[in-house]
């Protein structure tokens, strides 16, 4: 089969529409590449036009009124212009502007770039100061595809990598779109240290052969290739409805509530001046969950779980297993009446919140019934849901407590400071991970998978030893949810301590998640 | 009412010489709450000199306790992980996997540093719970580094 290819002359020329895993092939060969061309236009291009067509047609008036005084009413800026004699002095100054902003815009795109190796993906960028920055590929806490809705127009996506830390992912924008899907496929796959992934890596890359061997390699060996079904899907009333009963609602509808009152008791008006922002306020809000929940799915792929969302804006995470520090299912009252749960987690990447699509999605499942949620958790933990444990899950969501299911509850004394919730406030330890229950009133059940544990800690204060009781923390990393478990039983915390600093040290040492498909045969 | 106190476990104590460190920081914050209240009670706003005399009683009951404090911080280094406890009414004891460290940093105050001793702490991925070991002399200090930063390579985890 080699034999065609050895005589084809022109190696070099691409075929006329170059077929995606050639493009990703491409990308991926660890040589330097540039992003889309369009991304200077996309990143501040439209906004500085836009920008600057609003000022100029908001403050043209005033504009011309300073700095020209003599310019009489009625009159036109081109007229001006004309009768001065300055059409070169004003033509030179519009073009040599346009050429400065063009000319910054593609320098800092050419000096932009980004290499993929089988280790390391490695990002260049800057003029004057040059940063670069190295991510190893082990390290991936997951790989977002955010496409804004300018951009999806012009057919690019962003591609952010997430790395632990503060404000350490790796942006890729802008990616032209189709080749995003499939570069983070790649990426994941060699992150995830298949021996297919070790052998494609360890091909020397160039020669015609090889690239003809990527090629054929390269489409449908992936199961992930076809976008994979959601397992969840939230009708529109759902959502409606969750937000309308939503801590916010509750929130604004006591401060029109206080207002009323305020403004019939006193007569006065005033107040209703601070109206105007806090309505903004709470619309932006209900606009932002709503749009993060729109067109919502979450489904199981070989290389993790993937979460999408997004209807104009779209927004697409996978998270490779292992990358999930802690998870809470929690209920607030008003949703229980319709069986609602809400799914958060904590992760070991923050982003620092510059608009919606990039702050850090820790919200799993935005609203779901019971059902929904067990699927939710069996992608997210397929060690700990099997059929036996779904009767252990269903209570220790929604058990009142006292009945044995296995859950270590707190003793009757904890009713002092658990008054509602001292029947079901415990804890258990299972195959894989560390759940604990609590609240009567907002449930709350917070699983922590066992290598995922960084640290555990028990604390007691007075008046905790006068009632023998003790506090609990299983230390993950920062995140929406605090996995902690206050007044339990002083000797049944000192026993449920030993055992959880014992299991956080032989799960830590048999963890191999960081290379989730290490242990694969070759398909 | 007894205290928590796991089984099997002989703490290894720091050194007393942190008490002096430690008294000298209360007698410190003391000595700037009494004059705070002085000035307050010359300027006669009652309520901040009241509050600031209820500061200074907590101050006095907490420098009392310092001895007994200091005994109680304790460490243990076990076959896999790192166990430490401090305080007498308000007890802590956090374990810390080897395998878990992200970095660890040795501080010197100036006044700990002319007794000779060292702080230790033990960075994880979890930010707000590491483990700091206060008034370690400064080569055990640096002991217990090494054997940190060498056992903790032994047993890598990830995150």
């Amino acid at each position: 089969m080699s034999e065609p290819d050895h005589a084809s002359p022109a190696p070099a020329a691409p075929p006329a529409p170059p077929s995606v895993p050639t493009v990703v092939a491409r990308l991926t060969d660890g040589e330097w590449h540039r992003l889309h061309p369009a991304t200077p236009l996309l990143k501040g291009g439209f906004a500085l036009i836009v920008v600057l067509g609003y000022i100029v047609s908001n403050l043209r008036e005033r504009l011309l009124g300073m700095f020209l005084p003599r310019f009489g009413d009625g009159g036109d800026p081109v007229d001006y212009v004309l009768n001065h004699g300055i059409v070169l002095q004003v033509l030179v100054g519009v073009a040599a502007l346009l050429i400065l902003l063009i000319a910054g815009f593609t320098v800092s795109w050419r000096m932009h770039t980004f290499r993929i190796t089988s280790e390391v993906v490695e990002v260049r960028s800057g003029i004057l100061f040059r940063t670069n920055r190295k991510a190893r590929l082990d390290r991936i806490q997951g790989i977002n595809i955010v496409r804004p809705f300018v951009s999806r127009l012009f057919g690019a996506a962003k591609l952010e990598i997430s790395q632990a830390g503060h404000d350490a992912n790796v942006h890729l924008s802008y990616l032209s779109s189709a080749a995003a899907d499939d570069l983070r496929r790649e990426i994941l796959r060699r992150a995830s240290g298949t021996r297919e992934a070790e052998r494609m890596s360890a091909v020397p890359v160039g020669t015609v052969l090889d690239r003809r061997m990527n090629e054929l390699f390269a489409p449908e060996l992936d199961p992930d290739a076809a976008p994979p079904e959601s397992v969840v899907k939230i009708h529109l009333g759902r959502l409606f409805g969750s937000m309308l009963l939503g801590t916010g609602t509750v929130i604004a509808v006591l401060v029109v509530i206080a207002v009323t009152i305020w403004i019939s008791a006193t007569g006065r008006l005033f107040v209703l001046l601070f109206a105007l922002p806090s309505a903004l306020g709470f619309a932006g809000y209900y606009a932002r969950r709503f749009s993060r929940s729109l067109r919502y799915t979450i489904a199981g792929t070989p290389d993790g779980v993937r979460v999408g969302f997004g209807l104009f804006s779209t927004s697409n995470e996978t998270l490779p297993p292992g990358r999930i520090h802690s998870i809470e299912v929690s209920q607030s009252p008003l949703w229980r009446p319709a069986g609602w749960w809400q799914i958060r987690v904590n992760r070991a990447s923050h982003t620092s919140g510059r608009g919606s699509e990039n702050q850090a999605n820790t919200t799993i499942l935005p609203v779901g019934n019971r059902a929904d949620v067990t699927r939710v958790l069996e992608l997210m933990l397929p060690d700990l849901i099997g059929p036996e444990t779904a009767s252990f899950i269903e209570s220790g969501l929604t058990s009142p407590g006292g009945a044995p299911d296995g859950f270590t509850n707190s003793p009757r004394r904890a009713a002092w400071l658990r008054p509602f919730s001292w029947r079901r406030n415990g804890f258990a330890i299972v195959p894989g991970s560390l759940v604990l229950r609590k609240g009567a009133f907002w449930r709350r059940l917070i699983i922590v998978p066992q290598p995922r544990l960084q640290s555990v800690g028990l604390h007691q204060g007075p008046l905790l030893r006068w009632l023998r009781l003790a506090d609990v923390q299983l230390h993950t990393v920062h995140g929406p949810i605090s996995a902690d478990l206050g007044a339990i039983d002083r000797d049944a915390a000192l026993a449920f301590f030993s055992q959880v600093a014992d299991v956080a040290v032989r799960a830590g040492q048999s963890d191999t998640s960081h290379r989730w498909r290490a242990g694969e045969l070759p398909v | 009412m007894d205290r928590l106190e796991l089984p099997g476990v002989t703490w290894k104590r720091v050194s007393p010489k942190l008490v002096w460190v430690e008294l000298a920081a209360g007698a410190g914050f003391l000595v700037v709450v009494i004059a705070s209240s002085v000035i307050m009670y010359l300027l006669q706003i009652w309520w901040v000199v009241a509050a600031l005399a209820a500061v200074a009683v907590a101050a006095i009951v907490n420098l009392a306790l310092t001895r007994r404090r200091v005994r109680s911080i304790g460490y243990q280094l076990r076959e896999d992980d790192l166990l430490f406890r401090r305080g007498i009414m308000w007890q802590r004891f956090v374990a810390v996997p080897y395998g878990r460290m992200q970095l660890v940093d040795i501080n010197r105050g100036p006044l700990a540093r002319s007794l000779g001793l060292s702080e230790l702490k033990f960075v994880t991925a979890a930010a707000a719970a590491g483990v700091t070991i206060p008034g370690l002399p400064a080569a055990e200090a640096e002991r217990l580094r090494d054997h940190l930063v060498s056992v903790a390579e032994s047993r890598r985890a990830g995150l």
